[in-house]
């Protein structure tokens, strides 16, 4: 088991190697300078050098390279923001929650939606309810999340007026300004963004569900319950779910970092200030440690997550854990 | 005395995508208190089903069982599903073919066997696992109080079955329905666990009805035999009856395919063709396609269960005229010498 774990983590750091290096090598291969879009429209060719010079875009790549790597190991920072020269930490620490929030949220949603609905859909193949969910499903994972978000924000926010139409609210530091804050603003304008990043990926777990709940219902040991006396609620719930859950387990983990991605968009269509929205403006303004800084805490973030699973899986599959 | 358990002409049928399927044609058979019942046909003959719809197992939804299935006079098809779980796991047990597939792999089996003891049984915790404990060491499983927070996975196939005796038996059923108990394991296991449930039988005094396609294991444990072929009985006896006077042609074939360590043959003797199709069986006798003792007849009517003379209890379902049964019976008997002999 510690062996697992140190394998484990000495993967995730050359995994974190890796990813640092491909988003550097991409943003040198596009041809532009940031330096004079920092510097500004109408900058002089020496004020550009200079200021080519200030950012430390004057040397080899893999100096650049390797300054960034020596501050990030030694100091945890990610350097500043070529545009606003702020902590590109403090700035990743502001959106992270959010978008954290986000994807929370939405997941746990996603489980309330797609267990019930995968388990009913097994119990009873080809029954209507199996129908219109296999169709839901199909929709889910046919139409993107930004159209989806769109429609209900039109629809929820806008005409029936029950959610706010975008926007969002801090829980714990509410600024004086600020026109809303607090636990239940903050729920109530995350509500529709949930929703529909809920909606877009619920449609892959109710399948996913469905279908290991149905192999599992025909396992001999399911028979073997049923021998003992066992009523069909505790054979659900003992020996059906605790079985099909492990697949689903291992799939959440995986999508955790899809989740991340299929984020941005969200964020974007509801005005939420979090990681996607840094990442956009960043990759628009040439801005490179601010991208880099995302990338990193996305792939650290999911490197932690699958990690967590993994020890989590062990956890909950004897076979895994004992052997 | 009334029989334990009586089965009375049951039919079982399933619908599936290719048509209505007869599984059970017509089965019956009694079981007394402590008598050990051994059902024996090839693979897809209806034992297997028989016993689930016995235990009230089949998938409620594409089955439809008609006839009567008397536990102490109370008919099972007619039961409650309520009173149905009462009855499984508690008077009525059942342990399966493979034992590698049929213990929950994410739960102890200590987990498991007092699970079978808190359904039916108004006890604590402790007491369930400590009754546990017991039914590990009457299995004789090695260090059972350490064994008992152990996974299915960390079990050997045999140790697993023993595992699953405990769990039929924790209860003390009156009948335990053992499927093919010994198939999925090897040669010595086997041995060891049909001397294990024989050993169990005399002293919780158990029924059993022991479903298996091995003569071998019928004369080692069985006091009456069912033979079945294509979802019908065709023949009905004492143990020593059946292996003395068998009266049935496909009974005969079982027995001529036993491999002997006491005889010299070249080959073993098979039964030719295939067992038939339940969606669509052939006209009268099912056996006939593959009798070497054909005769018109046969292919029209067929053969009712009816006694075989001789004074004790013995049925059979075959045209064939008793005289021609004892001579070919008797012919069979020497060329095999020494299976009979339980």
């Amino acid at each position: 088991m510690l062996q697992y774990l140190i394998r484990r983590l000495l993967w995730a750091g050359v995994l974190f190697l890796a990813v640092t290096i491909v988003t550097y090598v991409i943003f040198f291969l596009v041809p532009a300078n940031p330096a004079r879009l920092a510097a500004g429209q109408s900058a002089t060719p020496e004020r550009v050098r200079e200021v080519e010079k200030f950012l430390g875009l004057d040397q080899p790549v893999y100096v650049q390279y390797g300054n960034f790597l020596k501050r990030l190991v030694l100091e945890g920072s990610l350097g500043q923001s070529f545009l606003t020269r702020q902590s590109v930490n403090e700035e990743i620490l502001r959106a992270a929650p959010i978008t954290a929030s986000l994807v929370f949220g939405a997941m746990i949603m996603v489980l309330m939606l797609a267990i019930p609905l995968g388990i009913l859909s097994a119990l009873r193949p080809r029954s209507l309810l199996d129908r219109t969910a296999m169709t839901y499903v199909l929709i889910g994972i046919s139409l993107p999340s930004f159209w989806i978000g769109l429609m209900l924000s039109y629809l929820i926010g806008y005409k029936l007026q029950l959610t706010p139409i975008a926007g969002y609210c801090e829980v714990i530091s509410v600024q004086e300004a600020a026109i809303c804050g607090g636990l239940t603003d903050w729920a109530y304008h995350m509500l529709l963004p949930w929703f529909t990043l809920a909606i877009v990926t619920a449609g892959t777990y109710v399948r996913f569900v469905r279908a290991e709940v149905m192999e599992t219902m025909h396992q001999d040991y399911v028979r073997t319950a049923r021998a003992k006396g066992a009523p069909e609620r505790t054979v659900m719930r003992s020996h059906i779910l605790r079985n099909a859950m492990l697949p689903v387990v291992t799939m959440i983990g995986m999508d955790i970092g899809l989740l991340l991605g299929g984020a941005i968009f969200i964020e974007a269509v509801f005005g939420l200030p979090g990681l996607g929205g840094t990442a956009l403006e960043a990759i628009q303004r040439f801005d490179l440690p601010t991208l880099q800084g995302v990338v990193i805490f996305g792939a650290l973030a999911i490197i932690t997550l699958t990690l967590i699973v993994d020890l989590l899986y062990a956890w909950i599959d004897p076979r895994i854990r004992l052997s | 005395m009334a029989p334990l358990l009586e089965v009375k002409d049951l039919r079982t049928r399933f619908s599936t995508d290719d048509g209505p399927l007869q599984a059970v044609d017509g089965v019956s058979f009694n079981v007394e208190p402590g008598q050990v019942l051994g059902i024996v046909g090839e693979s897809g003959c209806g034992k297997s089903v028989t016993c689930l719809t016995i235990m009230g197992l089949n998938d409620k939804r594409s089955t439809t069982s008609t006839g009567e299935v008397l536990f102490r006079g109370e008919d099972l098809l007619r039961a409650s599903p309520k009173r149905l779980r009462e009855i499984r796991g508690n008077e009525i047990a059942m342990i399966f073919q493979d034992p590698m597939t049929s213990l929950n792999p994410v739960h102890t089996i200590g987990k498991q066997l007092t699970e079978a003891v808190l359904l039916h049984r108004d006890v604590s915790r402790k007491q369930a696992a400590a009754r546990a404990l017991e039914l590990l060491e009457a299995v004789r499983i090695p260090r059972a109080e350490r064994r008992i927070g152990d996974y299915p996975h960390q079990f050997s196939g045999g140790m697993r079955q023993r595992v699953m005796i405990a769990m039929a038996l924790i209860n003390s059923p009156d009948v335990l329905i053992a499927d093919e108990p010994t198939t999925a394991l090897d040669v010595t296991t086997q041995a060891q666990i049909l001397e294990l449930l024989k050993q169990l039988q005399q002293d919780f005094g158990t029924a059993i009805i022991m479903i298996t396609h091995d003569l071998g294991v019928v004369a080692e444990t069985c006091d009456d035999v069912v033979v079945m072929y294509s979802a019908k009985v065709v023949e009905h006896a004492e143990v020593d009856e059946i292996f003395e006077r068998p009266a049935h042609p496909y009974t005969w074939g079982l027995m001529g395919s036993l491999p002997r360590l006491n005889a010299i043959v070249d080959r073993l003797q098979q039964i030719p063709g295939q067992p038939p199709s339940l969606l669509n069986p052939p006209r009268g006798c099912r056996f006939h396609p593959r009798c070497p003792y054909t005769m018109a007849v046969c292919k029209e009517k067929v053969p009712p269960l009816e006694p075989h003379p001789g004074g004790v209890f013995h049925e059979q379902a075959c045209h064939l005229d008793p005289a021609t049964k004892e001579r070919e019976a008797a012919k069979l008997l020497e060329s095999v010498a020494g299976v009979g002999a339980s």
